[in-house]
């Protein structure tokens, strides 16, 4: 641990509501909107924090323990990687598979709690999202793969930290892969166009929104500050992967670290902007191909 | 940067994901033409004393690979009512993991190849993986067109090899290989034309009256 | 000069007859390339020519054969295209392009035949392919488009796989100019044993598709099928004889460095598994030029038994070319007689030839048993010389097998045949009234001699080569089946 960690930590907790913010609004402005203001998402949040909570009687305690068991999930893998370019808060060999662990252990508490409503709208999100992670999750571990292949380090903090910078030159392209098959993954893992629409109203053609129809108040304001922390920590794999931040000092790494967040919310943006969401049914075929990326990778570095 | 070459190679088998995954015809061609042009700076990168055989040889592939050929296909299949490939004999995710695998089988066979020294260690798999991945596009596509894209890349497969023995083979016969693809191609696509024409759809899978 | 001018001058009237507008000019521009071409050919016979372009371009034994074979096979369709676009229905393309396409295949032909660099014999053999093409689909219906496309997606990649072979082949070299086909011969030892090899997997399988080995052989009955008969009489005998040859190249190399034990037990076993095909496929055929296409495959078959057999079987080999192609540009202009004639080429259909068209039964029915290989025709000869060379290399049980899957195949195609010559004879009459006994100048269809003198020559050759080889083609065969790693018998 150390102090420059912790701070990196903290800058990540109180940007993470600012990257949907600019997605969104590079999307409106793309698409000749002028668009809801970038720090909405606070606004929203601290709108929500005061207001009551309303539960169905037909939920249990396990629908009040969801958002909260994402909020401290996805916390907890916050910590495990290293935001300011070297270290952790925590970290021990193989915290990897903690990491994707932790996000999915917060996903299924999530998807408890929409089956726990009885709802069949939240069902069938509940069961699109467990199977669009199916597909995701080999990516997200092949891309693990190929940075423990490039540093031969099984510590996120090696990973992305020290070895990583030490080896960056060498390994370039198969980086290059394993940001876009990241970046694809983080799509999918937040819910993004192609893969879902954060925006869209229509039930049916929802995934990850159809899943917290029913969490209204602070709980919904912890969910969302979750999805916008997920968003932020993958936007950091991305930054870590593609900027050796080892190699900067600490106040400058952390700058990368805000400036490279903001320019992944703002590709997300124009991504959304420029393609259409896709079919159901395609969507697999995007998260293989990202898959396939990543495994190209590893194929590049196992030679 | 590690090196130019090594990154245009990798675009190269990317470009080749992306025609596996692609499901309108005109992107397949966009995707060949995009690998032409790789395929035509890949030499120049690899040779930086940028002889008039280089220099010569990346041309003639950007106008035949990049500009020609694409421009063509794309007006052959203008006419075509139909723009997508609907009914591939295997699913796009299964073509992408297959794809992948072509891959993987070309990394692990090429170190095996007693091949001499060469300027990169790239050249040999993704030559090998290109080339089995334009098979795939061409036996697993309905499309003629689609099916015309998979031959240009299992072309390009071989040109990249080609690629590894460039001071052994003459220039006036790269010609002659550039020359006869783009024949090649030109006839085909002609026979496309005929074949939207008198079946009113570009589905080769149509052709089923000879047989014994 | 004389070399670059049997290339050029089919290029050049090849453009000329594209541009010419009168039919007649076409004609001409036709009749005397093929002639100007034969008599390059014979002189090549008559004088030893030095190899130009720093030996790329050179005449060796095995290559003016096989330039002989094209030669004569063009001179021969030559005058019978004169007799068959006069009496050709079909819409088809123009004939300028018709003619051009010809030219342009004659001066591919000759390339890969003169050629001693191995790419740039791979470059003819693509434009060979590409070049008669657009003759396939001369008649420009949804089957002959079917053939067209199967032909051009399957010989591409097949021959796209040759080209791979010969990049191998580069990498195998370590000194002399690369590809050079005397180079490689003179400093075989040199050579990397495990690239040869695979060089050569890839010459077999994508040459092998050029010439129709099974199961390679899948575009062969379709594009035969379709095409007009006299491209089919250019495909089948000289096209697949200069694939042969992309081959025969390659087996060169590997007889050269030692590698035959490597090579010998791919030929036999694609030898037989075409000769097994096409003998279960002639059984039962009900069209004429899918049957001949089959045959191809057969005698493709044999070609390369020969090379797997060595020794005298190399003899065999390149004597079997010479008869294949002669005969098969025999065999297919006259069904292309039946065609023009009854309209189609389906065996039921076409009865009673003997009767209708009294010459070209007779030279159907002396194709019949040249084909098979009876006595005393050039083919027996050659199909002896290979069967007695398997029995002197201790392989008799293929010299059985061989000996029974031809007579199989000479059972199958003698009852089609039979039955097309003698054939009932009022369904003849009722046939012969129909769409195909008028030409597209709306007179009766009779034979002319534009139609049968080719035939006609190529029949009384095939006979002579039966009775009797003359020394210099003898002397020539020689030296072909030793660059083979052969003797003579």
């Amino acid at each position: 641990m150390s102090v420059s960690s912790l701070l990196s930590l903290l800058v990540l907790l109180a940007l993470a509501p600012v990257l949907p913010g600019i997605a969104n609004r590079v999307k409106s402005s793309l698409t000749g909107r002028r668009g809801a203001p970038i720090l909405q998402l606070y606004f929203d949040l601290a709108k929500l924090w005061r207001r009551g909570v309303v539960y169905s009687r037909t939920t249990t305690v396990i629908f009040r323990l969801a958002p909260v068991a994402l909020v401290a999930t996805t916390l907890l893998a916050a910590w495990l990687v290293p935001l300011d370019g070297t270290t952790s808060l925590v970290t021990f060999p193989g915290d990897l598979v903690a990491f994707a662990g932790l996000l999915a252990l917060g996903r299924f508490a999530l998807v408890l709690g929409a089956l726990d409503t009885g709802s069949s709208f939240e069902g069938m999100g509940a069961s699109r999202e467990v199977t669009l992670a199916s597909f995701a999750e080999p990516g997200l571990f092949l891309c693990f793969t190929a940075l423990v292949l490039a540093t031969g380090d099984l510590h996120l903090e090696g990973m992305l930290g020290r070895p990583l910078a030490a080896v960056w030159p060498a390994v370039v392209p198969s980086l290059l892969l394993v940001a876009t098959s990241l970046f694809i993954i983080t799509l999918a893992e937040t819910s993004r166009v192609p893969v879902d629409d954060p925006l869209t109203h229509l039930e049916l053609t929802m995934i990850h929104e159809v899943m917290v129809l029913d969490h209204s108040g602070p709980d919904l304001a912890l969910i969302l500050y979750a999805a916008a922390l997920k968003m932020a920590l993958l936007g950091s794999l991305i930054v870590s992967v593609l900027v050796p931040r080892a190699t900067l000092v600490a106040p400058v790494a952390l700058g990368v670290l805000v400036g490279g967040l903001l320019l992944v919310a703002t590709v997300i943006g124009v991504v959304e902007s420029v393609m259409a969401r896709l079919r159901m049914n395609r969507i697999p075929q995007l998260l293989v191909a990202a898959a396939a990326l990543a495994g190209f990778a590893v194929i590049l570095l196992l030679r | 940067m590690h090196s130019f070459h090594e990154l245009l190679m990798l675009l190269v088998v990317l470009t080749n994901f992306w025609i596996l995954g692609t499901t309108r015809l005109s992107a397949a061609i966009r995707a060949v033409a995009i690998q032409g042009a790789l395929l035509a700076a890949l030499p120049l990168a690899l040779d930086p004393g940028l002889s008039p055989h280089v220099l010569g040889l990346a041309a003639g592939t950007l106008v035949v690979k990049t500009i020609l050929l694409p421009m063509f296909l794309l007006r052959a299949i203008r006419e075509a009512a139909i723009r997508r490939e609907i009914e591939p004999l295997i699913g796009y995710t299964t073509s992408i993991l297959l794809g992948a695998a072509i891959v993987a089988l070309a990394f692990s066979v090429a170190p095996r190849l007693p091949l001499p020294e060469m300027e990169s260690t790239l050249l040999v798999p993704v030559a090998l993986s290109t080339a089995m991945i334009g098979l795939l596009v061409l036996t697993t596509r309905s499309k003629a067109v689609t099916q015309v894209t998979g031959y240009l890349i299992f072309e390009n497969g071989i040109y990249v090899f080609g690629l590894s023995q460039i001071e052994r083979v003459p220039f006036l016969v790269e010609v002659g290989v550039l020359l006869d693809i783009f024949v090649g191609v030109f006839v085909m696509g002609i026979v496309l034309f005929h074949i939207n024409r008198e079946f009113d759809s570009l589905d080769s899978a149509r052709l089923t009256e000879l047989h014994d | 000069m004389l070399l670059f001018g049997l290339i050029l001058l089919p290029v050049m009237t090849s453009l000329l007859a594209y541009g010419s507008r009168a039919h007649g000019v076409r004609m001409t521009l036709l009749l005397a390339t093929a002639i100007g071409h034969s008599a390059g050919v014979a002189t090549l016979w008559t004088r030893s020519v030095p190899g130009v372009m720093g030996g790329w371009l050179r005449v060796d034994a095995l290559g003016l054969l096989v330039l002989t074979v094209v030669s004569l096979l063009f001179l021969a369709v030559a005058v019978y295209t004169l007799g068959f676009l006069r009496h050709d229905p079909s819409r088809g393309p123009g004939r300028g392009l018709f003619v051009a396409c010809l030219l342009a295949f004659l001066a591919a032909a000759t390339l890969v035949a003169l050629s001693h660099h191995l790419a740039l014999l791979w470059v003819g053999m693509e434009a060979t392919t590409l070049s008669l093409a657009p003759l396939v689909f001369h008649r420009r219906d949804r089957r002959s488009l079917e053939a067209v496309w199967k032909y051009l997606i399957l010989s591409s990649v097949g021959i796209g796989l040759a080209l791979f072979g010969t990049f191998f082949m580069a990498a195998a070299q370590t000194t002399g100019q690369p590809l050079v086909l005397e180079d490689l011969v003179r400093h075989a030892e040199t050579l990397q044993p495990g690239l040869l090899r695979a060089a050569f997997v890839f010459f077999l399988v994508g040459y092998g598709t050029k010439m129709g080995l099974a199961p390679l052989h899948s575009w062969k009955p379709d594009t035969y099928g379709e095409a007009p008969g006299l491209v089919g009489a250019l495909m089948a005998g000289a096209l697949t004889s200069c694939a042969f040859l992309g081959l025969a190249r390659g087996t060169t190399v590997m007889a050269a460095a030692g590698q035959a034990a490597f090579m010998r037990p791919a030929l036999l076993a694609f030898g037989l598994a075409s000769l097994v095909v096409s003998a279960g496929f002639i059984i039962g055929q009900t069209d004429m030029k899918r049957l001949l296409a089959y045959s191809s495959v057969e005698h493709m078959g044999l070609l390369v038994l020969g090379l797997g057999i060595g020794g005298a079987g190399s003899y065999g080999t390149v004597l079997h070319l010479l008869n294949n192609g002669l005969t098969k540009g025999l065999l297919f202009l006259v069904v292309s007689n039946l065609v023009l004639f009854y309209g189609t080429s389906e065996a039921e259909k076409v009865t009673g030839v003997l009767r209708r068209a009294p010459w070209s039964g007779a030279l159907l029915l002396t194709g019949l048993f040249a084909v098979t290989g009876s006595p005393p025709f050039g083919l027996f000869v050659s199909e002896l010389t290979i069967l007695g060379a398997a029995i002197h290399r201790d392989l008799v049980w293929l010299a059985i097998v061989m000996v029974v899957l031809l007579a199989v195949i000479f059972i199958g195609m003698a009852r089609m045949i039979l039955n097309v010559v003698y054939g009932g004879a009022h369904h003849a009459e009722e046939s012969a009234g129909g769409g195909g006994a008028t030409g597209r100048d709306g007179k009766p269809f009779r034979e002319t001699w534009l139609l049968l003198a080719g035939p006609l020559v190529l029949a009384a050759l095939v006979l002579l080569l039966g009775v009797h080889i003359p020394a210099p083609l003898h002397a020539l065969l020689d030296q072909a089946a030793q660059a083979l790693g052969g003797t003579a018998p």
